[in-house]
């Protein structure tokens, strides 16, 4: 069983667990990327995170801003975490929503003072958090510690036959024995929302994810002009033998696994509030909804592929895997995890998941994925309306 | 060699687990009972795409993990390529 398995990985400051140890450079906003990107260059082994927003942003939009940029600087995969912003007032309200953790973080604003300055404060403190974190060492974590986000991409029909369910099997183990999970991908949910809603945890939870759903698809009816045949399926969902949103999401939620019912419903980029399966109200763009993963402390994310989608994040590790036999060939460079053999039976779910568990462990002591070796790094915020 | 899988018993559409030619006798399995099944294509179908089990007449509803995966839009016969074609979704149409 999965809870069984331990891991060697960073415990933080408030007791949560990391498997990576970033020094992470976050701008407040889009205009100061140049200074971030700057003090990643001169400070080696730190990671700036350039991203186009934080300027006008209001209302829901610019809460759910703060909760991603907060979130990400307390991620357990950041060991420490350098904020920049053009003006102090936002900066500083990072910083304090980053330092509830404990951890190491500092804010330099760019008003009065120019790039070239701030990028020097800057990177005088860079260069003491990322030699501090240097030091750090792993320890002795359980699996059960590991909050695990799962998400599938260019999904074609094996996906519902091996690298979902394979997930699933792997989202039962951990769940069953103390772990925490979050699934999402709300308009993806379009078919299979009666599979989802069956499998909340009370009438409460299945109202929550209920109401989320259908407000999701308000905003696709009220924007969409045709039957969204050119964006949902994908071309390469088509290409894979997928027909309809409906069967995309019969397989997608193959990867909530048989027994495990979900807990809860979460904002995007919100953090569960305890163990178990977590619903997250998200886009089904990977790199956005991985984003909203890490933003909320996942650690590790799992990623079915069927044609092969490349996809990473900057802080969070995507483990990916294909049951696409021609797949695991052709794009062999970002396959974490061959499940192809199930579709000849010469593997079993099972055997597929503990696997995958495999898989993990070695990816939280270290390994890295594919698309962390090939430096995938999408950090992609998502935006709610335009800015004011 | 397997060369289609069908997720529940009630499925009306099977998936290619491998290229298939035109005229292809196929075994199957059904996923759900584990039990062997049989078809043969009539035409081509790539490794990933469905296979129907079935005649289909317009309007028909094509049933996939036991569920309803869409409306047929033109004739289909049993042992032809289902896809984009002659099956469209009804939830955003």
């Amino acid at each position: 069983m999965a809870n069984d398995r331990k891991i060697l990985a960073y415990r933080r400051e408030n007791g949560r667990v990391g498997v990576r140890n970033h020094v992470i450079i976050l701008p407040v906003d889009d205009i100061s990327n140049a200074a971030c990107e700057a003090v990643g260059h001169n400070i080696k082994g730190t990671l700036a995170l350039p991203h186009a927003y934080g300027r006008l942003q209001f209302g829901e939009d610019l809460e759910l801003f703060f909760r991603t940029m907060i979130g990400t600087g307390a991620n357990p995969n950041v060991a420490a975490a350098v904020v920049i912003g053009i003006e102090p007032g936002w900066t500083q309200r990072i910083v304090d929503g980053i330092a509830n953790t404990g951890k190491p973080v500092a804010g330099f604003s760019i008003e009065g003072q120019g790039d070239i300055a701030t990028v020097a404060q800057a990177a005088v403190k860079a260069k003491e958090y990322v030699q501090w974190a240097s030091e750090l060492q792993r320890t002795e974590c359980s699996f059960s510690e590991l909050y695990i986000s799962v998400k599938c991409g260019e999904s074609d029909t094996t996906t519902g036959l091996a690298s979902c369910p394979t997930v699933g099997n792997v989202i039962d183990k951990h769940c069953a024995t103390g772990g925490t999970a979050s699934f999402g991908e709300t308009t993806e949910l379009t078919g299979a929302e009666h599979i989802v809603a069956a499998k909340a945890a009370n009438e409460e939870v299945r109202g929550q994810f209920m109401a989320a759903f259908e407000n999701y698809s308000k905003l696709v009816f009220s924007e969409k002009i045709d039957d969204l045949s050119e964006s949902q399926p994908t071309k390469g969902n088509i290409a894979g033998g997928l027909t309809t949103i409906e069967e995309k999401a019969l397989g997608n939620v193959e990867k909530l696994g048989k027994k495990t019912k979900f807990v809860g419903c979460l904002k995007p980029a919100e953090a569960p509030a305890g163990d178990g399966l977590w619903f997250m109200d998200t886009s089904s763009a990977a790199a956005e909804a991985v984003t909203l993963w890490a933003a909320s402390g996942a650690v590790v994310h799992l990623f079915p592929t069927g044609q092969g989608n490349v996809i990473g994040n900057p802080i969070e590790p995507v483990i990916k895997l294909s049951g696409n036999p021609k797949t695991v060939k052709t794009m062999k460079e970002h396959i974490d995890l061959d499940v192809s053999p199930i579709l000849q039976g010469e593997m079993t779910l099972d055997q597929a998941g503990d696997a995958l568990i495999e898989m993990i462990v070695r990816t939280a002591n270290g390994r890295l994925t594919a698309a962390e070796a090939l430096g995938h790094r999408e950090f992609v915020m998502t935006k709610l309306y335009r800015s004011a | 060699m397997i060369h289609f899988l069908v997720h529940d018993s009630t499925d009306t559409v099977g998936v290619a687990v491998v290229d298939l030619a035109a005229g292809t006798e196929c075994t199957g399995r059904d996923l759900s009972t584990n039990q062997p099944l049989k078809s043969t294509t009539a035409e081509a179908i790539p490794l990933g795409h469905k296979l129907a089990l079935k005649d289909f007449a317009t309007g028909d509803t094509v049933i996939k993990y036991g569920c309803e995966i869409g409306r047929v839009v033109q004739p289909i016969r049993a042992g032809q390529h289902v896809h984009v074609h002659n099956l469209k979704t009804r939830r955003w149409a």
